[in-house]
């Protein structure tokens, strides 16, 4: 799987500067994702969390810096390791990004058709085994993404992330807009299937209970900056006033300090 | 890395299949091939077991290939086992070995006889639906017009007043240049036509007739509804789409009111306008081209142009403007309202308003012909 010698860190950034025209949204970012972990980001609104997202899977452009994925940086890969790494991530957008068009099977299909050339019985069965994966019914393999609920969605959207059984795993804002209990559903889901296909998942999210239950590590953007990373018990201690007021906050849990201290 | 392999070994009626090396989505095409070979070996055998203690790397394509290839064999009645899996691969064999691939049979195709008829059926009855709307709509701005004119502070006109300058004034342009081309052209196929009889000169009542009575207000009217007609519908339908015509409804104000009044008001008094203007740039170019292309002196045009059309002429195009426009803002209106939660819908209705106003423009227009022919204009 790997197309480098083994290395800790999946993703690695580097003194990421990023700006939108003349605002600067990111002012020297550094940050690293280790192999296997689940790594939380945070920030308040317009903090620039999906923007980071956005700028290492190469959506937007940035200023300075260096990004290295799996080993290598993006700005010196060739056109192969490029498309390397395009095969060895899968990407779960915040609306999931199904293509309209096509079935929800097809959807699936659609990176295992482009990059493996399989025959065409077992890339459907590998589609209806990924679909099974996310908890679906084989039944919505011929159905179309407008006649599915928004939990499904984000459900078939995470069957086509992993459809090529990648290393790493984006995920932006995998709950918002579920209820909490299909929100909790897909925490359960995400942390499953990252234990057994041992994915590294870089995850923005504003769901407290997901970054409680599914990440390893959580890293705080704020002012364009990280301002802490580390495990939930240290973000609990944080005396930093916005993580205080994030995590201490009214939508804040009791039952966390309990659960961490205990 | 190398690509996966599996080796076979029989010992009396157990045949044992040892897996090895890559068993990851890159090989996935070779192993597919390798697994397909397996099953269709003939084997007396009666059990099979595939050790998977030696594989290096297993993704779920290898996974599912190995799980594929023991459900083969399972419905031929061997008695199959998995063998050394080691502990960090469980989860994912569970994972696999969970699926059930069931897909459930195609639903039966229907008669193909059958299927047209139910959609030519389901379509007239959507046209119905339409012209109902279309009715309600035009009851609805009625009213509401009645309304504003017992209480005309109610009125929007800052609304309309925009809504004008939009249609209108920012129309003026396009109008110009769309109309005076389509002067010159019917009056150079004319000339082109008509000077084999000699005719030439008739090609002037033939633009000023033509413009007047039927072109100019058809044309405009078909950009209009494609250029305002198809704005309103976007407009509306974000609007819709956003909750902000409920949210209207709630505070206690008529979205035909407050939304639609103005925008249909706004255009009954644009299309009048272009129309006119519309006219004037076609006869214009129809006298150009005439003028350069076919000799006719400018003096002599005007002087033939006064024989050959009346007031009447003018007055049978102009007086179609208005219910024109009516009939492109109400379906505007209609689509731009029926817009569900969905980008696509709003895709879906702005294209149908376009090419059902463009439909009922010369629906509209010929009834009128119809009309004017009977009271003998």
């Amino acid at each position: 799987m790997a197309t480098n010698g083994q290395t800790d860190h999946v993703i690695k950034v580097r003194d990421l500067v990023v700006d939108f025209q003349s605002h600067r949204v990111l002012n020297g970012v550094n940050v690293e994702l280790n192999r296997g972990e689940v790594l939380g980001f945070v920030g308040a609104s317009g903090a620039g969390k999906s923007t980071l997202a956005r700028t290492i899977i190469g959506l937007l452009p940035k200023k300075s810096g260096i990004i290295e994925v799996l080993g290598v940086d993006i700005d010196k890969a060739t056109e192969e390791q490029k498309r390397a790494i395009d095969r060895h991530w899968g990407i779960l957008f915040q609306q999931g990004a199904l293509f309209s068009s096509l079935t929800v099977g097809k959807n699936v299909e659609f990176p295992i058709r482009e990059y493996l050339r399989l025959s065409p019985k077992l890339t459907t069965e590998i589609a209806i085994a990924k679909l099974e994966m996310v908890g679906l019914s084989p039944d919505v393999y011929r159905e179309y993404p407008s006649e599915l609920s928004g939990g499904m969605v984000k459900r078939v959207g995470l069957a086509r992330a992993l459809a090529l059984d990648p290393e790493i795993l984006f995920l932006d804002e995998p709950t918002s807009g579920l209820d909490p209990i299909s929100a909790g559903d897909f925490d359960q889901l995400i942390l499953t299937l990252q234990e057994t296909l041992g994915i590294s998942v870089f995850m923005v999210t504003h769901d407290l209970d997901s970054l409680h239950r599914v990440c390893d590590r959580i890293a705080v953007l704020g002012d364009g900056k990280i301002l802490e990373a580390g495990t939930m018990e240290k973000m609990l201690a944080s005396q930093h006033p916005w993580l205080v007021s994030y995590f201490h906050g009214a939508r804040a849990h009791a039952d966390w300090h309990v659960r961490v201290k205990g | 890395m190398a690509a996966g392999t599996l080796v076979g070994q029989a010992h009396g009626d157990v045949v044992s299949l040892s897996a090895a090396g890559s068993w990851t989505a890159e090989y996935a095409r070779t192993l597919d091939a390798l697994v397909e070979a397996a099953v269709h070996t003939k084997t007396a055998a009666s059990v099979i077991a595939i050790d998977v203690a030696q594989i290096e790397r297993i993704d779920t394509y290898g996974a599912w290939l190995i799980e594929r290839t023991l459900r083969a064999w399972k419905t031929r009645g061997v008695d199959t086992r998995l063998v050394g899996l080691p502990e960090r691969h469980r989860g994912l064999f569970e994972k696999v070995q969970a699926g059930t691939q069931t897909l459930s049979a195609l639903p039966r195709r229907e008669n193909r006889v059958i299927a047209t008829l139910e959609s030519v059926g389901r379509t007239m009855t959507l046209l119905g639906q339409d012209v109902v709307l279309l009715f309600q709509m035009g009851g609805a701005v009625v009213a509401a017009f009645l309304r504003v004119l017992v209480r005309p502070h109610t009125f929007r006109f800052t609304s309309m007043v925009n809504h004008l300058e939009r249609v209108a004034w920012n129309a003026v342009p396009i109008i110009l240049m769309i109309t005076l081309l389509i002067g010159a052209i019917i009056s150079q196929q004319g000339i082109f036509h008509f000077r084999t009889f000699g005719a030439d000169i008739y090609v002037v009542d033939m633009v000023g007739v033509l413009v007047l009575r039927e072109l100019g207000v058809v044309i405009v009217c078909i950009m209009v509804a494609g250029r305002s007609g198809s704005a309103y519908t976007a407009e509306l339908g974000s609007m819709k789409m956003r909750e902000e015509v409920d949210a209207l409804r709630t505070m206690g104000f008529d979205p035909v009111e407050v939304l639609i009044l103005p925008r249909i008001l706004a255009l009954i008094i644009a299309v009048p306008l272009l129309s006119f203007i519309g006219a004037m740039a076609a006869l214009y170019g129809g006298g150009l081209v005439a003028w350069l292309y076919g000799g006719i002196n400018p003096t002599v045009f005007i002087s033939r142009l006064r024989d050959a059309i009346s007031l009447q002429t003018f007055e049978v195009g102009m007086i179609k403007a208005p219910f024109m426009a009516l009939v492109i803002g109400l379906v505007a209106c209609v689509e731009g309202l029926q817009v569900q939660g969905s980008a696509e819908s709003l895709g879906t209705k702005t294209t149908d308003s376009v090419v059902k106003s463009i439909f009922l423009v010369i629906v509209v227009d010929g009834l009128f012909a119809v009309f004017f022919a009977s009271i003998g204009i």
